[in-house]
């Protein structure tokens, strides 16, 4: 087998196990290590399709400073294990069996369908321009040409989210 | 690709030895320049005026007894040293330390991993370290280490915004995040070091950076003289060894930055012999030395700073991380890009010593009001009224 498949199959399977374990987790700090470590097998995969930019920004954003906020806050509040589960009865039961069901339905779907062809790039085209303009400006130029409105509306709605948090957690302005 | 895995190889072993032995020998240098410091004479005892010091500690730490506080969680407490001791030493790999050694199968880069990415990498994986004081502080079941981590966490996070700001006008000038270029960009001339055209960068990068290695005047997470000793109270032998090899290469791993980053790298100052090729051998281990002897200098002043300053307060620590050094980063890298693109696209200056020296005259403009507000008059006018007082 290809030396890249077997690193892909390993991250992948890391990645699912992670993430079955940060929701089956009964303590809030197990969940959230958890979660980092499904964050690391992405950023793995990210690799695998020659995006490190993407990768070093997964790292450096989720798992190295959101995650420790996480944390930061679980230990702050010293939250115990959690009581009895969300789900209520077999009903709630049954709705989340139908929508996991669902999801899973779909994503066969998407695994025997082939992409569509605005998503598949000329074989090596990645690392072309990787070569021409590095792996920063690869992903910043269209951020910042193409994409400028969307990238400013989304930092835009991330300014309002924190003017938000900081009206409704300070009493006293 | 045999020979690429045959070097990488040989790379990994021989940094990773170079660290051990380093942060070994680093350990003995922090007693023996404190003993200086405060005038006594430190360990001499064991070995040559006390070289073998470190082998008699780590003998030590393997024999002694592993403790388990009751009631702590197993797997974190095991783990959390490791945690800390594994990002220390990752971030080493992406530092070029010297020119491309020749062989006979092609030129070897003097780093161990040549990625595209190279500085972000540092940033990522030296953000992933504080999760080992975080869960040592938390796993130990002992409400001083709790707090040791709980302060180790805001800490990190506060500065490491900073520390990601201050870089931000390197890489602006560098035109790229590889660290290999960020080196060649430097190495024209002596002005063309980044700590010349970016002198308040690298002042709040460092003052950054020894917060995030937690070392004085920044050790809050393990203040000894409120939380006995923070995060790791509760750790012994080989475990807590970890936690301290895993300072010592942090501090190892945040001088070769700010070498890297702010004084040419492995560049020899005056002459450019050292970095055109071809690349000879000589040439290797001549700009090896360099980049040694300025990691040294740092790591001095690590220790220096050390048995000099006071301990911040708490709440001294976070005012000065939000409200001091994150706005003056954001503000400096405004002015800064401002100012290259006023140098580079107006005016057509390619970077060179002429280019770094305007950029320097800048920032000695804006240092001297930033050192006037920054002092707050304790220091520099503090003098001056102490005589008005007196007279």
């Amino acid at each position: 087998m290809d030396g890249t498949l077997i690193i892909f199959w390993g991250f992948a399977g890391l990645a699912v196990v992670s993430a079955l374990s940060c929701i089956t987790r009964r303590s809030p700090v197990a969940s959230a290590l958890w979660l980092v470590v499904t964050l690391f097998s992405l950023a793995a995969l990210f690799v695998l399709l020659d995006a490190q930019f993407i990768a070093v920004l997964q790292v450096l954003v989720y798992a190295g400073a959101i995650m420790v906020l996480f944390l930061f806050v679980i230990m702050l509040l010293n939250l115990g294990p959690a009581g009895p589960t969300d789900l209520k009865g077999p009903a709630g039961l049954g709705v989340g069996v139908l929508l996991a069901g669902g999801l899973f339905v779909q994503l066969l779907g998407l695994a025997r369908a082939a992409p569509s062809p605005g998503l598949v790039l000329p074989p090596g085209a990645v690392a072309r321009a990787a070569a021409e303009q590095g792996m920063v400006p690869a992903v910043a130029r269209p951020l910042f040409a193409a994409y400028l409105v969307p990238f400013e509306i989304t930092s835009i709605l991330l300014l309002t989210a924190i003017v938000g948090a900081v009206v409704l957690a300070k009493r006293k302005l | 690709m045999t020979f690429f895995l045959v070097s990488s190889i040989v790379k990994i072993v021989v940094v990773f030895t170079v660290i051990m032995v380093g942060v070994a020998l680093l350990t003995l240098a922090e007693r023996r320049i404190c003993a200086w410091i405060q005038d006594r004479l430190g360990p001499n005892r064991v070995g040559p005026q006390g070289l073998l010091q470190p082998a008699a500690d780590g003998l030590k730490n393997l024999v002694k007894e592993e403790t388990l506080p009751a009631r702590a969680d197993k797997v974190l407490f095991m783990l959390a040293p490791a945690m800390s001791f594994i990002p220390a030493l990752l971030t080493f790999a992406v530092i070029p330390f010297a020119a491309p050694l020749p062989t006979p199968w092609g030129d070897v880069d003097m780093m161990v991993a040549n990625l595209p990415v190279g500085f972000l990498y540092i940033l990522a994986f030296g953000s992933l370290g504080v999760y080992g004081i975080v869960l040592a502080g938390w796993s130990s079941n002992n409400k001083y280490s709790l707090l040791g981590g709980l302060r180790a966490s805001a800490q990190m996070i506060s500065y490491e915004i900073a520390l990601g700001m201050s870089t931000v006008a390197v890489l602006l000038l560098a035109g790229n995040v590889t660290l290999t270029d960020v080196i060649a960009k430097q190495a024209q001339s002596v002005f063309t070091w980044n700590v010349f055209p970016l002198s308040l960068a690298f002042f709040i990068f460092i003052v950054a950076a020894f917060a995030e290695t937690n070392r004085l005047p920044f050790d809050l997470p393990e203040a000894e003289g409120e939380l006995i000793a923070g995060y790791h109270t509760e750790y012994s032998a080989m475990k807590f060894s970890m936690f301290y090899i895993a300072e010592y290469s942090n501090m190892v791993t945040a001088s070769a930055l700010m070498t890297t980053l702010f004084f040419g790298g492995w560049d020899i100052p005056i002459t450019t012999w050292d970095n055109t090729p071809p690349w000879t051998t000589l040439k290797t281990l001549a700009t090896l030395a360099m980049f040694s002897a300025k990691v040294m200098c740092f790591l001095f002043l690590f220790i220096w700073v050390r048995w000099t300053l006071p301990r911040f307060r708490y709440d001294q620590l976070m005012a000065l991380g939000w409200k001091v050094m994150l706005p003056l980063a954001l503000a400096y890298v405004t002015v800064i890009a401002t100012a290259i693109w006023f140098l580079h696209d107006r005016l057509g200056w390619t970077y060179d010593s002429r280019f770094a020296l305007a950029l320097f005259a800048l920032n000695l403009v804006l240092a001297v009001p930033l050192f006037f507000v920054l002092d707050r008059g304790h220091l520099i006018a503090g003098s001056v009224a102490e005589q008005g007082e007196r007279a």
